[in-house]
């Protein structure tokens, strides 16, 4: 995890770095002492078990709960006590994981308001509002009220509006839970379009199929803590992930029982996606 | 904004506002044309109402505190600073602003929302009351009368038809203002505060700007209905300025007529108040009847078309012109659990 500010040539290392963020709820440590570090241009994925304190970090990163220790620093600019709307401002988007669409809205109108955030004619918003909505595949339903819409459905007006305000980072919280296996056949191309337009995307996800085809690099967050972090081949082997998911010594008696060590992966996939 | 948009979102209210100004020529009845004068009174401090409620959903129960400001600024400059009565009327919607702003930024800052907000804005309508009951300047208790002096000079006619006229211009006016702002950055954003705050301020919208700037644009509007409130009754005591009748006038108006559609407070008022008067005319005198009918109206429209007339009239629209109709009504509604009791 570099924590140096910059490369030699004056680009940054990364587009986003969390720096030992520790966030408290009373008693409960939700995160403790967590660093990540997001390359721009790269998908990263974060993953972990059920309160594990993913969402807790998003929110942190996303600025909607302050972080009781650590910095926050996006594009080498220290963004801890900027409010949730300022981070938008410049370039952190968010998807929530519970979607939150303005239900009485239609679709475009929903998209619109992301829009507007860099368009502040309303012809210009609702213009891009609908090339967005193309590109996630809403296109057809425009006019729908969001209320209307499937799960699916709901999931991409998330990310539509989230796009539609023209982020330089992009924050999804699992928003490929709640979709049936040919929903997300569907949507990962979608993402993957997104990364090549450019924007950085830091995922929370729990399809583990995706977060392995998708990201560039992983981070594993266990009850608050980061565990493991490197390419998606060698997380799915490291030991310490597969017990996080597992419980205690579940590594050693996968790698007793599957002589052949590289096929495991499969097995660990399998496994962590229940979990 | 293209011809398209033009035509379809103000070329309705251009309409509406001509056919009301033809009115005084085929009615002279004075009774009639208070009670018109009246209705768009009510109208205007309801359209405030509507902006900061129907389109912010933040619901006040204490826009008297606007009404009563925009009142007792227009009698107070004229009668003891002695100022021109056009300019009282306007510092009298500043301060409603202000005092908008104030009451927004003690809440909101604070967190304030639903019914707590409510509850806040009604308290401080009946402290502004109470305040302005047993002040000096205000009158007190007996009041403040705004000496007769009839001139275009003064914001004083002599007929009734002028009163309605410059109501009639005031409330096509702040149509004209609220239909831009539905079609602004600003009010998607403000409708996107309503909807889900969180979701608005993960797209950058300062939630708690916007909210400021609808409460001062609304306070703005209902202190210019008491403003002419003043120069037509040319009589305020606490009561009537600050007091509880305003505050319900001003909600239940858009309720009926269909909340965050900008038609919605003015079809509000003129059914509200159309209704009463008939069930007065028809009934003779029966104390109180006016009353009975609101709340009928009321529990009627809750009851069955929460989106009030605007939504029955749209969907009536819509069925007409068949099943290929485009969405492209006022601000959707509200959903219905987001009503306050009766």
């Amino acid at each position: 995890m570099s924590l140096q500010t910059s490369h030699p040539t004056g680009l940054p290392t990364s587009l986003l770095r969390v720096e030992h963020v520790t966030k408290r709820f009373g008693g409960l440590v939700a995160v403790d002492d967590a660093s990540l570090a997001v390359a721009p241009g790269s998908i990263t994925g974060l993953i972990g078990p059920n309160g594990a304190g993913k969402t807790t970090l998003f929110t942190v990163i996303s600025g909607f709960e302050p972080a009781t220790t650590g910095r926050i620093v996006y594009d080498d600019r220290d963004v801890t006590a900027l409010p949730a709307h300022e981070r938008a401002r410049i370039g952190i988007a968010r998807t929530f994981q519970i979607v939150q669409p303005f239900a009485t809205l239609s679709v475009v109108e929903n998209i619109a308001v992301g829009a507007f955030l860099r368009h502040a004619a309303r012809a210009d918003a609702l213009a891009l509002a609908r090339r967005v909505a193309d590109q996630v595949g809403l296109g057809g339903m425009l006019d729908q009220p969001a209320r209307a819409l499937t799960v699916a459905g709901r999931k991409r007006l998330e990310l539509a509006r989230a796009l539609a305000t023209g982020p330089r980072l992009l924050l999804l919280d699992e928003v490929l839970a709640g979709l049936n296996p040919s929903e997300i056949r569907d949507m990962i191309p979608v993402i993957r379009a997104i990364r090549e337009r450019g924007v950085t995307i830091l995922i929370v996800e729990h399809v583990m199929q995706a977060v392995m085809s998708l990201c560039d690099d992983i981070y594993v967050l266990a009850q608050g803590r980061m565990i493991a972090q490197g390419p998606p081949a060698r997380i799915a082997r490291d030991p310490h992930v597969v017990e996080a998911y597992l419980g205690h010594g579940a590594a050693q008696r996968l790698q007793g029982k599957s002589t052949p060590v590289t096929p495991a992966d499969e097995t660990e996939d399998g496994h962590a996606q229940r979990a | 904004m293209n011809a398209r948009d033009l035509a379809t979102g103000f070329a309705p209210i251009l309409l509406v506002v001509a056919l009301l100004a033809l009115v005084p020529l085929f009615v002279s009845s004075n009774t009639v044309l208070n009670f018109l004068v009246f209705t768009l009174i009510i109208a205007l401090a309801a359209q405030g109402w509507n902006l900061l409620a129907g389109y912010g959903g933040q619901f006040s129960f204490g826009h008297a505190a606007f009404f009563g400001t925009g009142a007792y600024a227009a009698a107070i400059l004229q009668v003891n600073l002695g100022l021109n009565a056009y300019v009282a009327f306007l510092v009298g919607i500043g301060l409603g602003a202000l005092v908008g702003f104030v009451i927004g930024y003690l809440s909101f800052r604070s967190g304030l929302r639903g019914s707590y907000f409510a509850l806040v804005t009604l308290a401080f309508a009946e402290v502004l009351r109470i305040l302005a009951n047993s002040a000096g300047f205000t009158g007190g208790a007996a009041g403040i009368l705004i000496p007769l002096e009839v001139s275009a000079w003064n914001f004083q006619f002599e007929s009734r038809a002028a009163y309605y006229w410059v109501a009639l211009a005031l409330v096509g006016a702040v149509l004209v203002l609220v239909r831009a702002i539905e079609r602004a950055r600003f009010g998607a954003q403000l409708v996107a505060v309503r909807e889900n705050e969180a979701a608005a301020r993960a797209l950058g919208v300062d939630a708690l700007a916007v909210k400021l700037k609808a409460i001062a644009i609304s306070g703005a509007i209902t202190a210019a209905a008491g403003g002419l409130y003043a120069q037509y009754f040319l009589y305020l005591d606490a009561l009537i300025a600050y007091g509880p009748w305003i505050s319900i006038e001003a909600l239940l108006a858009p309720i009926v007529g269909g909340l965050g559609t900008v038609f919605g407070p003015l079809v509000g008022a003129l059914a509200l108040h159309g209704l009463s008067e008939g069930s007065k005319m028809f009934t003779g005198e029966i104390p109180g009847i006016d009353l009975v009918v609101f709340g009928v109206v009321l529990i009627l429209v809750v009851a069955f078309t929460p989106d009030g007339i605007m939504g029955v009239l749209g969907r009536l629209r819509r069925r007409l012109a068949g099943s290929t109709a485009k969405s492209t009504a006022n601000a959707a509604p509200l959903p219905a659990r987001e009503e306050p009791a009766a």
